[in-house]
């Protein structure tokens, strides 16, 4: 039988932006003689739509619009979204941490939220002591942990540690912890963010496994959020785009991650800044240009070869400077990372070139993040997603013509012959 | 529960009759009075285990352990004989000064400790508040509670010099008013409690206010019957102290138990108001900030 459980009605979360000063005092007054004469909150209207690249105007963001959706008993609800889309923003207020602004969420059964492996978690204590320190925190009672004990520790595979203070653990043994009580917890809904992100390869799977376990077993309902597209396709069965602050699409989950992935590429092959004072960059460096270049008319495909061109402008006369470039696949694997030489540069417009050779890339979209490295070490200027691009398939001889596998797609000397 | 006890329940109409029945509802409402008792109750596991926790956390790898309580009360006893006994002269109301500064320091530190330290709650936890949903106010009670314990010790360390003295000087008389002691006690937690939320709520958004509460706090031990006795203070000075609703107890526990100093049910009562008050206003204004506190720290 499928009901809700679920229920979520025009959620709306306003922030205000900047530092606490007097200026929020001025509008606490203001507010609060607005009450008191019996009119509306004169802030509520002004926020607006939460695009983190642009400034805004008002000091008032809303960081969820709008938002209604129901969940089935049962459902295995992924969120998807790049960052501040206001997925954690929702989660933040379905687990009551924080209230909505305007709008409503009911529930059914009992909640528990993991929006961080191993809250309150006491470095002096032990594991012991941890495992009922935290599932009273989660909500349970003591004799609920003390039936669970022995299931928790098997689960996280502390058995040998369970008496030593957890400041001696291993992150990974945290982690595992952590995620044992929650799941362990038998709530009626289990909200996740992010937290398998920290744990083995092997830890992941036993935890996607065991979310699956719960939902399919007991009919327990779960909201997922991550950035990583390949748990969210093997947990859940549908999924939401979240995006500024309101839900983008709703649906099953592959179409959603394709909605994602669709949504986040817009190719961008160039940008350019002549006034250095308006440039992205700081006191030590800014960005002039970042520029893709290939030789043909026609769009870059895997036979090309093509080469990324940086100028920037170094403010630090004597500074040892050197860039790293690193290329991103859509889907956010990191195909590679090269690195220039540490040059010693004077105040002057420095340029870079990158030749990336024909036959390196497969077919598929792809972003860079460019780093600007002091002394080799330090980073001082970071640039994600500086350029967005696609590089599309070429004419294929033979006969396979399906999605060509692999993330590179290199040209090896590769042969047969007959043996002589 | 079937669908027909329901109805007869609550007599409801057959169209509300499809109303789901929903365990949580969040909602941007603000209700001013909403103490969630059910839920202080069902977390009351959490609560002892903080208690516990602080308890055993405090005094791990010392050697004297729980033993470190007493230091304090008698290092304060020792000065304030010196000081205030012998240097300045006040009197101690004819008993001895040992055990009529020690009853007014245990009383007070009692206040002060529960005071200290829920007024910092929201900053001291906003890292697990902010991660996990759980009855706040069970964090300022584990205080109050693992501040008991920490009282209960000094309070024995008093009792231990009072059975000494009441044997040796004839002034020392402990009265039936001793039974008061359960509730004197409730009023200083109830107090500290209080206070301590409201200061807590009102530092999140401009924390100004902690400035002035650690010096604050001094300041007021001295509008206390602590270092003197009630009866040596100035009537023109007098309704200075006694508007301090910790004046009455603290000279009610030393009345009670040695026999000096001067008890009141009329004061007694006025601190049993002011205790409900600042209890049931700090827990309005702590609950009002817990709603949205993480949007502010």
């Amino acid at each position: 039988m499928s009901s809700k459980v679920i229920a979520v009605e025009n959620l709306s979360k306003r922030y205000r932006l900047g530092l606490m000063g007097l200026g929020s005092l001025r509008h606490d007054v203001n507010r609060v003689w607005h009450r008191v004469r019996g009119k509306a909150d004169p802030y509520a209207k002004i926020g607006e739509v939460n695009d983190r690249a642009q400034a805004g105007t008002s000091d008032y963001v809303w960081a969820l619009r709008d938002v209604s959706f129901n969940v089935q008993k049962g459902e295995i609800l992924g969120i998807i979204g790049k960052n501040g889309a206001g997925k954690s923003t929702l989660l933040k207020i379905l687990s009551k941490i924080t209230q909505p602004s305007e709008g409503s969420v009911k529930m059914k059964g009992r909640i528990a939220s993991l929006l961080e492996v191993g809250t309150g978690f006491h470095p002096e204590l032990t594991g012991r002591d941890n495992i009922y320190l935290n599932g009273t925190i989660l909500g349970m009672s003591r004799r609920e942990v003390s039936r669970k004990l022995e299931e928790i520790v098997e689960f996280a595979g502390v058995a040998k540690y369970i008496d030593t203070p957890v400041k001696r653990y291993s992150s990974g043994m945290i982690v595992r912890l952590g995620f044992a009580v929650a799941a362990h917890l038998d709530p009626e809904i289990l909200i996740v963010d992010e937290v398998l992100a920290v744990g083995d390869a092997a830890f992941q799977k036993r935890a996607i496994g065991k979310m699956k376990d719960v939902t399919k077993k007991d009919g327990r309902t779960v909201l997922f959020v991550s950035h990583n597209m390949q748990s969210v396709r093997t947990l859940c069965n549908r999924a939401l785009l979240m995006h500024n602050g309101g839900i983008a699409f709703d649906g099953g989950v592959n179409e959603t991650i394709h909605q994602y992935i669709a949504k986040a590429f817009k190719p961008h092959h160039t940008c350019f800044f002549s006034q250095k004072e308006s440039a992205p960059g700081n006191n030590m460096i800014r960005l002039r240009r970042a520029e893709l270049l290939h030789a043909e008319d026609q769009p870059l495909n895997v036979t090309m070869t093509f080469k990324f061109i940086f100028e920037f402008w170094n403010e630090i006369p004597g500074v040892d400077i050197n860039l790293s470039l690193s290329l991103f696949s859509i889907r956010g694997e990191c195909i590679f990372n090269v690195v220039t030489p540490s040059r010693s540069l004077q105040k002057e417009l420095v340029s870079s070139i990158c030749i990336v050779p024909a036959n390196l890339l497969n077919d598929g979209e792809y972003t860079i993040k460019l780093l600007f490295v002091k002394d080799t070490t330090q980073v001082i200027f970071a640039m994600e997603d500086l350029l967005t691009f696609k590089v599309a398939d070429a004419g294929r001889t033979g006969f396979w013509h399906g999605k060509w596998n692999g993330a590179v797609r290199p040209k090896l000397d590769f042969d047969l012959a007959p043996t002589t | 529960m079937s669908q027909t006890t329901l109805l007869q329940r609550k007599n409801v109409s057959p169209i509300s009759q499809k109303k789901e029945k929903w365990d949580i509802e969040i909602s941007s409402e603000k209700k001013l009075i909403d103490f969630k008792f059910k839920e202080l109750w069902h977390y009351r596991d959490l609560l002892m285990l903080l208690v516990w926790r602080d308890y055993t956390h405090v005094y791990k790898q010392t050697i004297l352990g729980p033993l470190w309580y007493l230091v304090q009360p008698i290092l304060m006893t020792l000065a304030f004989s010196v000081v205030f006994g012998n240097i300045a002269g006040i009197s101690t109301d004819g008993i001895p000064q040992t055990l009529f500064y020690m009853a007014g320091i245990t009383c007070w530190y009692y206040f002060a400790d529960c005071l200290n330290k829920t007024s910092t709650t929201f900053k001291d936890n906003q890292q697990i508040f902010g991660k996990v949903y759980f009855t706040r106010l069970i964090v300022p009670l584990s205080i109050v509670i693992s501040n008991l314990i920490k009282f209960g010790v000094q309070f024995l360390l008093f009792l231990c010099f009072l059975v000494w003295f009441a044997q040796t000087n004839k002034a020392v008389q402990p009265n039936a008013y001793v039974l008061l002691f359960p509730f004197l006690v409730v009023l200083i937690g109830g107090l500290g409690l209080g206070f301590g939320l409201f200061i807590t709520s009102l530092t999140v958004k401009y924390r100004d206010l902690i400035f002035l509460l650690q010096f604050g706090i001094q300041l007021a031990m001295y509008a206390t019957p602590v270092v003197y006795p009630l009866s040596t203070v100035a009537p023109k000075y007098r309704w200075l102290i006694d508007i301090n609703p910790m004046t009455p107890i603290v000279e009610a526990f030393r009345y009670a138990f040695t026999g000096a100093g001067i008890f009141s049910w009329g004061h007694l009562l006025y601190s049993f108001l002011f205790m409900a008050f600042i209890l049931a206003a700090g827990m309005i204004i702590f609950n009002r900030t817990e709603r949205n506190f993480m949007d502010t720290v």
